[in-house]
């Protein structure tokens, strides 16, 4: 049962970032753009999660954490970037 | 071990005219003095021995694994030589202190001539090939410096680079010899190679293994054509050239034939090229010192001429002539070295040492003159002086050569000649300097030197006259002893004596006698002869080809390497293309024995989107901050990659690595144009897209060809020893710390060097700032938001927590020194982004290089720990401690070790990032909405 609900959940994800990819790949904006980056960095967190849980370990739960406490940090240079231009001042 | 001393005690020497410089000049000249007379007297304590026949010995390794020892001995030869080298070097020190004037730096040049000292007496005693080799070098090395000790004159430094030049190719052919020889015998060491002559002449090799080492010996000892060098080297100090080039360093090079005479020698090959080498040398160098007009020119040339009859004498096979030529090395350096001195006094009291000026000095330094006659007479072979003894065996045995067949008469031919010219220049350096009228236009007027300057003098002309007349008692021990070492098997009867009746010989001696003063006579013949030649001058030609070579060698590599990253790109590309192309040809088929994993819809999706986001990449490459976006998805794709074939550690690095590049990659491009011209043609458009196409297939089949191939990897052993040896579960972290710990050290060592390049490269840099965005919208006039900087304050402990549970965690679970030091510098970088350089430097107000050093210090003292206890460096150690409130812990050296890796990743990244953003300022002029 909950195999099949893993399988289910990742085939969605996988969806969900294809829709993402393809949000970033007709923008039209740079804001647009940047948002699908950033909402395909929370579906990776969900498919990792996904994958441990599937081998049953808890190893992954750290690469999801830092993709949750890291991924953001590169959306808020490029938009510092696009705000400022100047990321560090 | 005392032996060890006789090397030793010079090499501190060298560093106590340095501590002593302030005490005076006599002191500092008595000063050194001293360890290299206790050298000589140890030398002395083993005197009894040698001449014994025992063979002092000490040997410690170094690096047993190459065959290189610290290895010594001291055999007859080496015993001459050490005698040569501390007793004339003594006299040297006190000629020095009286020749040197105020204004040179009497401590720079002691400490050279020691440095100078103990290589040479390195060559002579080492019994290690390596080890001579390495001291052969330090004696050109230590040579260029005291040829270039003036060196704010021209010729002393062009002189010295020649001599460099042509000393240090012969020592790389030597160094090629030796290595062939070692391969040859199998052994490096002296004692074995010279018990293997057999085995070296039926040797294939032995041709190259000769030729390779009379280039090191020939280059080192002036011989022709290679004799170029030493005349421009007297553009040393005096005491130098007496010293050096009279009769240490260009006499290792005959000391190498004779220390090679036992293995080397008694072959035609030998034969032909030592003895017309020398012969060549000889008289090529004898026409020479007759026609200068230079005073140290005159010596420089008679020395090549020297030089030439010793390589001659060793030439013969024969061992009688080996003896004469051992004998010939005391002889000249006895009277040469004071010739080179007395060449010296009268340059520094006349001021010049054209020989044209100098005339009649015999009224002004009388003293002077008589010892300089002296050693002139000892140099054309005077009877009752040491020269008539040598040059007496050297004309006995040219008569006996054979080896040329019917033009075997020849050589007593030439060798007459030679004898006939070395009168001729000996009778010109007394008369034309110290008789013949009158000085002309000296810029001094000459009187005799202060006492002790003639001392050295005085004591070496003493030993001319006394070996000349008593050479039974006082050269024949040591003659015997080194004679011994140089000739195989039962050494010859030696019976050196003035009067061996009428013969042959003699003969010789007095046609050269006669000969000589009648060339002296008609000189002028030979001055008019000689100047319908151009003028060649070696130095200018030598400069000539350097720079030729230079400019060759700058066009060969401008044609590779014209700045092109692009072009660079290609060739390597392409070289590897073809390099892996070949090896897949010759793979039967490209399918293996393993069978294809099933397809996942999931995995295909993610490779179908990490494809297109590489080719965006690439296509948008020239909209900057899009093509970055689509090299994120990339980054994050790699790193789900490695998340689902099981590689967390990589995963963690992948993503830690991506937030930093993003981030580097937005600092840089705010100083760059937001759009890349178009800046290749179609053709060459095309012609990359085919090469890029290319590659990606080759590499794509051989990821193909491996994978479906059982794989007998290493990782089996890491995965076995992982626990045992490194007491770490992350098989990673353990291969990162331990197993190949001392790549992490000299990675980050890298590291922490390109941190610090980059901080000295930013400083003070102040670059253009646009005012605008590239669509010409002006910037947001809110610096620091406030959302964002609240978060980033509350996610800084957090993070810094996870950065340090993740370091702590490393050596058993994923994680480590290398992802924890990056998680904690992305977090202070966002801590630097909301608030800016100003506020966090306030709180934050320590410099990040030191943190970068302390991190490799502290990496690479933890390697060397293990040396306190006796392991090899980087040895790691680990325990189980029972910590109360904690429980078991487990504690590892390499952690400390991964301390160090820590703190330079954390130390090298913020460095780059945060001197990066302070290149800008937030006070700058802007068209802010107001």
């Amino acid at each position: 049962m909950l195999t099949n609900a893993i399988a289910i959940s990742a085939l969605l994800f996988m969806l969900a970032i294809a829709l993402n990819f393809y949000r970033l790949i007709i923008g039209p904006s740079i804001p647009d753009r940047l948002a699908a980056l950033d909402t395909m960095y929370v579906n990776a967190i969900g498919a990792i999660i996904l994958f441990g849980m599937w081998l049953n370990t808890t190893l992954y739960f750290e690469a999801a954490l830092l993709i949750a406490m890291l991924g953001f940090i590169s959306t808020v240079a490029v938009c510092k970037y696009l705000l400022r231009g100047d990321i560090i001042e | 071990m005392t032996l060890l001393l006789i090397v030793l005690l010079p090499l501190v020497g060298s560093l106590v005219p340095i501590a002593s410089a302030r005490s005076g000049r006599t002191t500092c000249a008595w000063l050194t003095a001293i360890l290299p007379a206790i050298a000589l007297g140890i030398a002395a304590w083993y005197t009894p021995a040698v001449f014994g026949g025992q063979l002092p010995q000490v040997s410690l390794d170094w690096v047993p694994a190459l065959g290189l020892d610290i290895a010594f001995r001291l055999d007859g030869l080496s015993l001459l030589f050490v005698y040569l080298v501390l007793g004339i070097g003594l006299l040297i020190i006190l000629y020095a202190r009286y020749y040197l004037s105020e204004k040179d730096s009497m401590s720079r040049f002691y400490a050279y001539l020691m440095l100078f000292m103990t290589a040479m007496l390195g060559i002579v005693t080492a019994d290690n090939l390596l080890l001579m080799w390495f001291f052969w070098e330090l004696t050109s090395l230590s040579s260029f410096l005291l040829i270039g000790y003036w060196s704010h004159l021209s010729e002393a430094r062009k002189g010295a680079r020649m001599a460099l030049t042509v000393t240090g190719a012969g020592g790389l052919c030597l160094l090629a010899g030796i290595l062939l020889m070692g391969h040859v015998v199998g052994s490096y060491s002296l004692t074995t190679v010279l018990e293997h002559r057999e085995l070296i002449q039926q040797s294939s090799l032995y041709q190259p293994i000769l030729l390779l080492f009379l280039l090191g010996a020939f280059t080192k000892s002036a011989q022709f054509p290679f004799q170029f060098w030493l005349p421009h080297a007297m553009a040393a100090p005096t005491p130098v050239s007496a010293y050096l080039h009279s009769a240490t360093m260009v006499k290792a090079g005959v000391f190498l034939l004779a220390r090679m005479y036992p293995v080397l020698s008694g072959t035609d090959e030998w034969f032909y090229i030592v003895t017309l080498t020398g012969l060549a040398t000889l008289l090529y160098g004898a026409f020479f010192a007759l026609i200068k007009q230079d005073l140290k020119g005159v010596l420089a040339f008679s020395t090549i001429s020297h030089l030439g009859l010793i390589t001659l004498l060793f030439g013969f096979n024969s061992k009688l002539a080996a003896v004469a030529g051992v004998f010939h090395i005391i002889n000249h350096a006895t009277f040469k070295a004071s010739l080179f001195m007395a060449a010296g006094i009268v340059d520094h009291e006349c001021g010049t040492r054209d020989i044209r000026k100098l005339n009649g000095l015999w009224r002004y330094m009388p003293y002077t003159t008589v010892l300089a006659a002296v050693a002139s007479a000892s140099m054309a072979g005077v009877p009752l002086l040491n020269g008539f003894l040598s040059k007496e065996m050297f004309l006995a045995q040219s008569l006996e050569a054979q080896m040329l067949g019917g033009l075997s008469w020849m050589i007593p031919a030439l060798a007459t000649l030679g004898s006939v010219l070395s009168v001729a220049y000996s009778l010109r350096f007394i008369h034309d300097v110290f008789f013949n009228g009158e000085p002309r236009d000296l810029p001094k007027t000459p009187h005799e030197p202060p006492r002790y300057m003639r001392l050295p003098i005085e004591i070496l002309i003493l030993l001319c006259i006394m070996v000349g007349i008593l050479p039974g008692i006082m050269v024949e021990p040591i003659l015997r002893a080194a004679t011994a070492a140089v000739v195989p098997g039962q050494a010859p009867e030696i019976h050196l004596a003035l009067w061996h009746g009428f013969n042959l010989p003699l003969m010789m001696s007095a046609i050269a006698l006669s000969a000589g003063v009648l060339v002296y006579l008609l000189r002028n013949h030979i001055y008019r002869f000689h100047r319908q030649f151009r003028a060649v001058n070696a130095r200018q030609s030598f400069e000539f080809s350097v720079q030729r070579v230079v400019r060759s060698a700058q066009w060969g590599l401008d044609r590779f390497e014209n700045g092109s990253l692009q072009r660079y790109m290609f060739l390597l590309l392409l070289s590897a293309v073809i390099v892996a192309a070949f090896g897949l040809m010759d793979v039967p088929s490209m399918a293996g024995l393993k069978s294809l994993q099933p397809l996942d819809p999931v995995v295909v999706t993610g490779a179908g989107i990490l494809c297109l986001a590489g080719l965006g990449t690439v296509m948008l490459h020239r909209r900057r901050l899009l093509s970055l976006l689509f090299l994120s998805v990339v980054g994050m794709f790699v790193s789900l990659t490695f998340a689902r074939f099981s590689a967390p550690d990589l995963a963690l690095t992948q993503l830690a690595v991506e937030v930093v590049t993003i981030i580097l990659l937005m600092l840089a491009l705010f100083f760059l144009p937001q759009k890349t011209p178009k800046e290749s043609s179609g053709r060459r458009v095309s012609r990359d897209i085919l090469l890029s196409m290319i590659f990606g297939g080759v590499i794509a089949s051989l990821n193909y060809a491996v994978l479906t191939r059982p794989l007998q990897s290493i990782s089996t052993y890491f995965i076995e020893n992982s626990v045992p040896g490194g007491g770490g579960h992350n098989i990673v972290n353990v291969i990162l710390v331990d197993f190949r710990g001392f790549d992490t050290l000299g990675e980050i060592t890298v590291l922490g060097i390109a941190g610090i390049a980059i901080y000295k490269l930013l400083n003070r840099l102040r670059l253009f700032m646009p005012s605008s965005d590239m669509e010409g919208r002006p910037w947001s006039p809110d610096r620091y938001p406030v959302i964002l900087s609240s978060v980033s304050q509350t996610l800084l402990p957090l993070a810094l927590l996870v950065s340090v549970f993740i370091f702590l965690r490393g050596h058993n679970l994923p994680g480590g020194g290398f992802i924890a030091g990056l998680v904690a510098a992305v977090v202070i970088i966002l801590v630097y982004m909301s608030r800016g350089v100003e506020w966090t430097q306030r709180r934050m107000s320590f410099n990040y290089q030191p943190i970068a050093v302390t991190g490799v210090a502290i990496a690479a003292l933890t390697g060397l720990g293990s040396w306190v206890f006796n392991k090899p460096f980087l040895t790691s150690s680990f325990g189980h401690f029972d910590i109360p409130l904690i429980g078991d812990i487990e504690l590892a050296t390499a952690m400390m070790f991964d301390l160090g890796v820590y703190l330079t990743v954390v130390g090298s990244t913020l460095m780059i990032l945060a001197n990066l953003g302070k290149v800008t300022t937030p006070h700058r002029p802007s068209k802010e909405k107001q």
